[in-house]
């Protein structure tokens, strides 16, 4: 058997995961925590309480220099130019000339200038296109190595968080975020997640790490805080609709189609993918990115093809159990008349037809998120 | 791990229990740590003739779908349907609570062919 093991980064969390008896397997060139206790308990630990989630493998990227701002506003769709007040926190896709999809990331706005944090699978690519279109007055800096990340996320996550860090972090709105202290030891303390439960993600200097760890984890006792692998981070994800890159969104779509026209900002100033993206929008979209409920309990897994009366009308991009729906839950690309919520489809599963309805997205509404798609204030 | 040894295993983490002319088959407690969470188990109904080493069912766990084999060829003779409402049960009792289908054995030589319990533990060794 091949030692593929040893190729593996490990994030600073690693000894706290072995602690805690995680189940760990490779991902995006990390090992890490898939899950703990089970992806059910996990699940609904974040949905009732509070939970933890190692995301180190995240990539971040910070961009300094007279050009940061307007370069990072050429970068991706959604406006996250000098208008930003400082510590907000906007999600955009960053798109191809074509207008297919590079990757989502979430940019902050600090001072003159953005942090970008981007999906572990696509850092190299990312770093390399970021690079590639830099002005000379923009440095672009890889902070990947030096961060660590942990998601606290759940009902109870301001309280956890807000005995660590006092009022500054009770203060924030979601999607706004500031940062702890100064030099190499800074923390950003930021309302956002992947989950929608109110929550935080903090970047930490990863030789903090562990004591950062240890402190949420004492912070968390009274409430039962447990760790959550990245099993649950994709049943949570899943129910609010959020997409996943690689699965829901790629190089092949384009924020429109993928539901993402509210991160479309075509009447900013000029960005990478705006000529091609409003041309789609002129045309119109052919196929949309819409969740379903399905019927029964099997799961519609990535790449089952989705039916009306007998017809092809699209394919499914991600599928699991949704866990707080109580059914199965599955995002997907269709077409026509089905591409609209209420619609009756059938998902083909290795032959069956699943009988399932086309929900809008978010499929799970009762999160304690404050809101589904965080928006740049107005 | 456990690896009961009064049962015969497959390659493919699944156990037979022989009693009488019909074996009763579920997957081992290694089998079910790898799935996670099962969700659904997708079982033929009785009276389905089965041949072996063609799948005649699959589980879904939370992240993944693995099919089941049939260990040996058959017909369906029972299905364990308190797993429609409690599929969990192949995780917390993959040897017990957790069976899924009794299959009256064809040609019991197939039977002796199965792994052993020492068998099966030395595939899990090369595992780890």
């Amino acid at each position: 058997m091949l030692d593929t093991a040893t190729a593996l980064k490990r994030t600073p969390f690693h000894p706290r995961h072995v602690a805690a008896g995680a189940k760990l397997v490779p991902f995006a060139g990390h090992e890490m925590p898939i899950q703990y206790e089970g992806i059910l308990t996990e699940h609904r630990t974040v949905r009732a309480g509070v939970g933890v989630f190692d995301v180190s493998h995240m990539g971040e990227i910070r961009l300094r220099g007279p050009g940061a701002i307007a370069y990072a506003n050429r970068l991706v769709t959604n406006e996250v130019g000098p208008t930003l007040p400082e510590g907000k926190v906007v999600y955009s896709p960053m798109c191809l000339e074509h207008g297919g999809i590079v990757d989502d990331l979430l940019v902050y706005a600090f001072g003159s200038e953005r942090y970008l944090v981007v999906n572990a699978s696509n850092f190299d690519k990312d770093f390399a296109w970021i690079k590639q279109h830099a002005p000379a007055d923009v440095e672009v800096i890889d902070e990947n190595a030096k961060t660590a990340q942990l998601a606290v996320q759940g009902p109870r996550a301001e309280e956890v968080v807000g005995s660590i860090y006092g009022d500054r972090a009770r203060a924030l709105a979601f999607y706004e975020a500031y940062v702890d202290g100064t030099g190499d030891g800074a923390t950003i303390v930021s309302r956002t997640g992947y989950t929608g439960e109110d929550g935080f993600e903090l970047y930490v200097p990863a030789a903090r790490a562990l004591e950062v760890w240890d402190r949420v984890f004492a912070a968390g006792a009274s409430y039962g805080i447990r760790p959550i692998g990245l099993g649950a981070r994709d049943t949570l994800r899943l129910e609010m609709g959020y997409c996943l890159y690689g699965n829901d969104i790629d190089e092949t779509t384009n924020p429109l189609e993928a539901g993402l026209a509210w991160t479309v900002r075509l009447e900013k100033s000029d960005f990478i993918g705006r000529e091609a993206l409003l041309k789609a929008k002129e045309v119109g979209v052919k196929r949309r990115l819409l969740g379903l409920i399905l019927e029964g309990a099997r799961i519609g897994r990535p790449g089952f093809e989705v039916e009306a009366q007998g017809q092809r009308v699209g394919t499914v991009s991600s599928g699991t159990m949704g866990i707080s729906i109580g059914r199965p839950v599955a995002m997907a690309y269709l077409e026509g008349d089905a591409a609209r919520a209420g619609a009756r489809v059938d998902v083909v599963a290795r032959g069956d037809r699943i009988p399932a309805v086309v929900s809008g997205r978010p499929m799970y509404t009762h999160g304690s998120v404050r809101s589904p798609k965080p928006r740049r204030p107005q | 791990m456990n690896v009961p040894k009064d049962l015969r295993y497959t390659k493919e983490h699944e156990w037979i229990r022989s009693a009488g002319g019909e074996v009763e088959v579920g997957i081992t407690e290694y089998a079910q740590g790898e799935l996670g969470d099962v969700i659904f188990v997708d079982l033929p109904p009785v009276g389905t003739k089965v041949v072996a080493m063609k799948t005649f069912g699959s589980i879904d766990a939370v992240k993944t779908v693995s099919d089941l084999f049939a260990p040996v060829a058959g017909e369906i003779m029972a299905v364990n349907d308190t797993l429609k409402e409690n599929p969990a049960l192949v995780n917390q009792s993959p040897y017990e609570k957790g069976w899924m289908v009794r299959i009256r054995v064809e040609n019991p030589a197939e039977v002796g062919a199965l792994l052993t319990s020492d068998d099966y533990e030395k595939l899990l060794g090369a595992h780890a």
